[in-house]
Parts: structure tokens; C-alpha cells; sequence
């Protein structure tokens, strides 16, 4: 009885945090998300008011732009590691798309600026390659993980249809496990969407609304950074508002992601 | 593409020669879009290499064992970042482990159904949190608790004399048992709140996995055990835990790998101070917090090229706590536990 007190005091321990952080956001940044949060930029230090119109646009597309990759790479290399098992290469794919998932998000911001940043400056460009350097791993795995659940026999059938395997694969196979690969990209996304790290000296930031990739862009995390960190009331508030956006959008997206998965 | 399809009735078809070109062509694609995942690995290292060559050829080995890291005389020793590192994940692992046994248990082992899941839910959530938003959390809310404190650790005398005695050792580079525990730096930032932080965000990473090999155990094994008429907790300490030891251990060191390269949250609250670590509540630094704050702003070359020698240096240390976690759980767990 002893032990199961222990228990349920360390259960409370752990859950606390969310439910404070979580409490704090709405107590201190609920007041500043308005009209304006949504269509304004952050005023210049210093000045009240303003929004985080920038940073909500730059996560957007920066999102989108390090999808079109994730989920290209990520689908491909589930396909690969769950549909050609025998494949020479297969265990080198899986070993590194494994490695790959840990590697520091901070380290990865170092190779995209290594890669466009050093050639072509501050830009949205590299944000998203760095954004989407992080998400292929993680689709990579779901993807695996459903395609090996859709049954063999179905595999089978189609084959013996006469069908060629790429179109068992991409009428058959996909579409049976459609659903829970979207979860998986749900969960990528949302995992990416509050990554700051990689943002620092790729995407750099931006304090105007800027819709060119080729240009530095401001992001969410970004902003949250920036204003958590900044002297100034005013920026410290836009900053908790934009972590009570943040957190709500992911919180969201991962519970429709599971409650999608769970159901199937 | 055309219709493969091409019926030859008077022989049995073998069933890999129907329609091969189009399945290789198909193959090649898919292969070549996934090796674009070894192609990154590759350039990452690359990359990380050759901007860390300058920084490599000029200190060797010495960069590792040196302490001085100080862009204003060019010399650059990771030894302050690498102990920073080292002491604040191992410290959160510590702590958070025995937690996320706990809640692991609880989950799987106590919680009656209706409270399971969304109990497991929470946990769950607790991963998803940003690391800026932890950062945030920890300046706003936890770092004025810290601060109050450290102030009020000097209202008697004789702390404030103990202090000085402090003081002169740490200028002078070195330090004392007590001395560590000593406060260097009174707004609450500092080793101390970084280890704090890294403890609540690796907590999820523990407790996920523990939970999913808790629930492998068969069931047999328990039945057993309470069949002899043992208490809930002898069933879990004699026959549970010992059984899923091992994947636990392989959630364990997944935890360690995000604790090492856990940035922004750490680069806020950690101080930013590349002394060797002198005081559990001053300021210190991880090789993650250092490249966030000073990676921007390297303007020398040799500055910048060490900062990244700190990430290739992460770089190789996440990757064999990655896969030496990943052999742990893949060899304990046939389904693939994440």
C-alpha cells in the first residue's frame, strides 16, 4: 500500500508540469491573442501592441515546404524498409533512418546552414530543408510500422491478379494503411512545428510579413524565443500568447493523430 | 506507364519475369528517394567535418581537455561544455528514471481502466511540449522561485563570508565540494534550473517506453507469482521489473540521447557561462546551449569552426547512444516498440 502511494505521488510529479505550464500559458497569454495577434507584427521594442502575423505565416510555409520532403523521403523509405526486406541495402536504410531520428535538431540547423546558408544567405528555403530533415525519420518509421500491418495475404492476392508489384503496392498497399501514414505525418508535423533549434541560423527570422522562401522568415518557436528572452513586457507577452497558440495547435493535432490511429 | 499485363497462355509465366521493367523502374525510384536518407546522413557529416577542420587542426585533442574557452585570446577548449553536457543529463536521468518507472506502473499496473488512458495521454502530451515553451515556463515561473532563494541564502553573515571564500576560488579556477553548493549567480538561471527542465522533458521518453514493455510481461508471470500468495508489489519487484529491466534500460538511454542534445530550453535557463563548472547554481553550459548562443554571432572563423566541432562532436554522441538504444530495444521487443 506503501509503494502504491509512492506510485500515485511520482504519477502526480510527472503529469504537474503539463497541467502548469499549460494553466500559466492561458493565465498570462489568453489576453493578447485578438484580432491583432493574428493580422499585425510584433511592434519595434519597446512599443505595445502588435501580433505575431510573421511568425504564423513563416511556420506555415516553412511546414508545408519541409513536408513536400518529409513525406516524400519518409514514404519511400517506409516502402523500401517494409516492402523490399530482402533488399542489400535495407539494413543500412533502416540503421541510419534510426540514427538519423536522434540526431540534435540544433545539429541539423548547423548542416542546413552549412548546406544553403553559407551559398545563399539567411532564407525560408533552408529553415524548411532543416524542418524537413527532421521529419523524415520519424515518417520513415510510422510508414514501416503501418505497411508491415496490412496483411500479407492482401499482397498476395493482388499478385495473383497478375498484377505488377509496383501497382500492388501503390493501388493496394498504400491506400490500405492511407490512414495511419497521415497519422504519422500529423505526428512529424507536430513534433517540427515547436522546433526553434534549427531555425536559429537557417530561417533567422524576420520581423515584417515575408511570403518569399528565398528570404529570412520568422516562425513560431522562433518568436517565442525572441520575445522569452527580450527586456520588454510587451515582448515577453506576444511571446506567451504565441506559446499558448503553439502548444494548443500540437496538443490538438496529436490527439486527432491518435484518436485517428486508435480507432483503426 | 503502359499495361503490363501480357498473357502467354501456352506457358506457365514465372511470376517474376510479369511485367519486370516497370517493377524495376519502380524499385529504382523508391530506392533512390530513400537513400536521399543516407545521402543527408552522409552530408552531415561532411559538412560538420570539414567546417570543424580549421578548429581540429589548430587544437587536436587538446580542444577536449583544454578549459579555456575564450573567443577573445582564440583559444578554444570544450572541456566546461563537455562536463555541462555530461552532469546535466546524467543528473535529470537520475532523477527522472525512477519517476518514469513510477508513472509507468501506474499506467500499466494500478491505474484502473478509465484512468489508464488518459493518464498515458498526459504522458504522452508532456513529449509534445516545444522545448521554447519549457524554456519560457522555466525563465517565467521556476527562475524566480530559484532566485528568491538564492537571495535568501545570504541573510546571515557568515554565508556572505563563506561566499567571498568562494569567490576568490573560483577566479582563482578552482573549487570546493561545499563551494558548489554555493550560489554564484542570483537570477535563478544556472546549472541547477537546466537540470530541472531536462528532467521534466525527458520524464515522457522513459515513461513511454517502461509503460510498453511493463504491458509485454505475459500474464502467466504475474498469475504465478500472486497464486503464491504474493502482494502487489512483490508481483511487480521480483516478477515485472526484473523481466522488463532490459527495455526499460533501452528507454532509459533514448532519454539520455534527447537529454544531451536538448537545446533551447537548456541555451535559456543554463546562464551561458563557459567556466568550468563552479557553483550548481550559477551559470554553466552545454555543447547544445553554446552553439544556440554563440553560433550566430561567431564572427572570427576559428570561433565558428570550434562551435561546430561541438556539434559534430554531439553529432557522433548521439549516434552511438541512438543506436546503442535502439539495439537494446530492438533485441528485447520482436513487435517493435518505438
Amino acid at each position: 500500500m506503501l509503494m502504491g502511494g509512492l506510485i500515485l505521488l511520482a504519477t502526480l510529479l510527472v503529469v504537474a508540469p503539463l497541467i502548469l505550464i499549460f494553466a500559466y500559458l492561458i493565465r498570462e497569454g489568453l489576453g493578447a491573442v485578438n484580432l491583432d495577434f493574428f493580422t499585425k507584427v510584433p511592434a519595434p521594442e519597446g512599443e505595445t501592441g502588435g501580433g505575431l502575423a510573421n511568425a504564423i505565416l513563416g511556420s506555415v510555409e516553412m511546414l508545408a515546404m519541409a513536408s513536400v520532403l518529409g513525406v516524400l523521403v519518409g514514404v519511400s523509405g517506409g516502402i523500401f524498409l517494409s516492402e523490399y526486406p530482402r533488399h542489400p541495402l535495407m539494413p543500412t536504410v533502416r540503421m541510419i533512418s534510426d540514427v538519423l531520428a536522434g540526431i540534435p535538431a540544433i545539429v541539423m540547423g548547423l548542416v542546413a546552414y552549412g548546406l544553403i546558408v553559407l551559398q545563399f544567405g539567411f532564407s525560408g528555403f533552408a529553415g524548411a530543408l532543416a524542418l524537413g530533415f527532421l521529419m523524415m525519420p520519424i515518417v520513415v518509421r510510422t510508414t514501416e510500422e503501418v505497411l508491415k500491418l496490412v496483411p500479407q495475404t492482401v499482397r498476395e492476392a493482388g499478385l495473383a491478379l497478375g498484377l505488377p508489384k509496383w501497382l500492388v503496392t501503390l493501388r493496394i498497399v498504400l491506400p490500405a494503411a492511407a490512414g495511419g501514414i497521415v497519422t504519422g505525418v500529423m505526428l512529424a508535423l507536430a513534433r517540427v512545428a515547436g522546433e526553434a533549434a534549427p531555425l536559429l541560423f537557417t530561417a533567422f527570422g524576420n520581423s515584417a510579413i515575408n511570403l518569399d522562401p528565398s528570404k529570412p522568415m520568422s516562425a513560431l518557436p522562433l518568436e517565442i524565443y525572441r520575445g522569452a528572452t527580450s527586456a520588454y513586457d510587451e515582448n515577453q507577452r506576444l511571446a506567451k500568447a504565441g506559446a499558448l497558440l503553439l502548444i494548443t495547435l500540437i496538443f490538438l493535432t496529436s490527439l486527432l493523430a491518435r484518436r485517428a490511429s486508435r480507432r483503426k | 506507364m503502359s499495361e503490363p499485363t501480357q498473357s502467354r497462355p501456352n506457358r506457365l509465366p514465372a511470376p517474376a519475369s510479369l511485367s519486370s521493367r516497370s517493377d524495376r523502374l519502380f524499385e529504382i525510384l523508391i530506392l533512390t528517394l530513400a537513400s536521399v536518407i543516407v545521402l543527408v546522413f552522409a552530408l552531415s557529416i561532411y559538412q560538420l567535418g570539414t567546417e570543424s577542420w580549421p578548429a581540429l587542426k589548430r587544437f587536436g585533442l587538446d580542444f577536449f581537455t583544454q578549459r579555456t574557452w575564450n573567443p577573445v585570446q582564440g583559444s578554444y577548449g570544450a572541456v566546461a561544455m563537455i562536463t555541462g553536457t555530461l552532469v546535466t543529463s546524467l543528473v535529470a536521468l537520475a532523477i527522472s528514471v525512477p519517476l518514469a518507472i513510477a508513472s509507468a506502473l501506474f499506467v500499466a499496473e494500478y491505474a484502473p481502466r478509465w484512468l489508464a488512458n488518459p493518464v498515458g495521454y498526459l504522458i504522452e502530451l508532456l513529449a509534445a511540449v516545444p522545448s521554447v515553451v519549457y524554456g519560457l515556463w522555466a525563465l517565467f515561473v521556476i527562475a524566480p522561485v530559484l532566485s528568491r532563494w538564492e537571495q535568501g541564502f545570504f541573510q546571515a553573515p557568515e554565508k556572505i563570508a563563506l561566499y567571498t571564500a568562494c569567490k576568490n576560488l573560483w577566479d582563482s579556477g578552482s573549487t570546493t565540494l561545499q563551494c558548489f553548493f554555493v550560489p554564484s549567480s542570483f537570477d535563478g538561471r544556472g546549472l541547477a534550473l537546466a537540470i530541472i527542465i531536462l528532467t521534466v522533458m525527458i520524464l515522457p521518453y522513459t515513461a513511454s517506453v517502461a509503460r510498453d514493455v511493463i504491458r509485454l510481461v505475459p500474464q502467466d508471470q504475474r498469475e504465478a507469482m500472486y497464486a503464491l500468495g504474493a502482494t502487489k508489489w512483490e508481483v511487480i519487484s521480483r516478477a515485472i521489473l526484473p523481466y522488463a529491466r532490459a527495455g526499460i534500460m533501452g528507454g532509459v538511454i533514448l532519454a539520455l540521447g534527447r537529454a544531451l542534445g536538448e537545446t533551447l530550453a537548456v541555451a535559456m535557463v543554463i546562464g551561458d557561462s563557459q567556466d568550468a563548472l563552479k557553483s550548481l547554481f550559477g551559470g554553466a553550459s552545454t555543447m547544445a546551449s553554446v552553439i544556440a548562443n554563440q553560433f550566430g554571432d561567431a564572427q572570427e572563423a576559428l570561433h565558428r569552426s570550434s562551435v561546430v566541432t561541438l556539434g559534430l562532436t554531439l553529432f557522433f554522441l548521439s549516434v552511438i547512444v541512438n543506436y546503442v538504444a535502439r539495439l537494446i530495444i530492438g533485441r528485447l521487443t520482436p513487435k517493435g516498440i518505438q
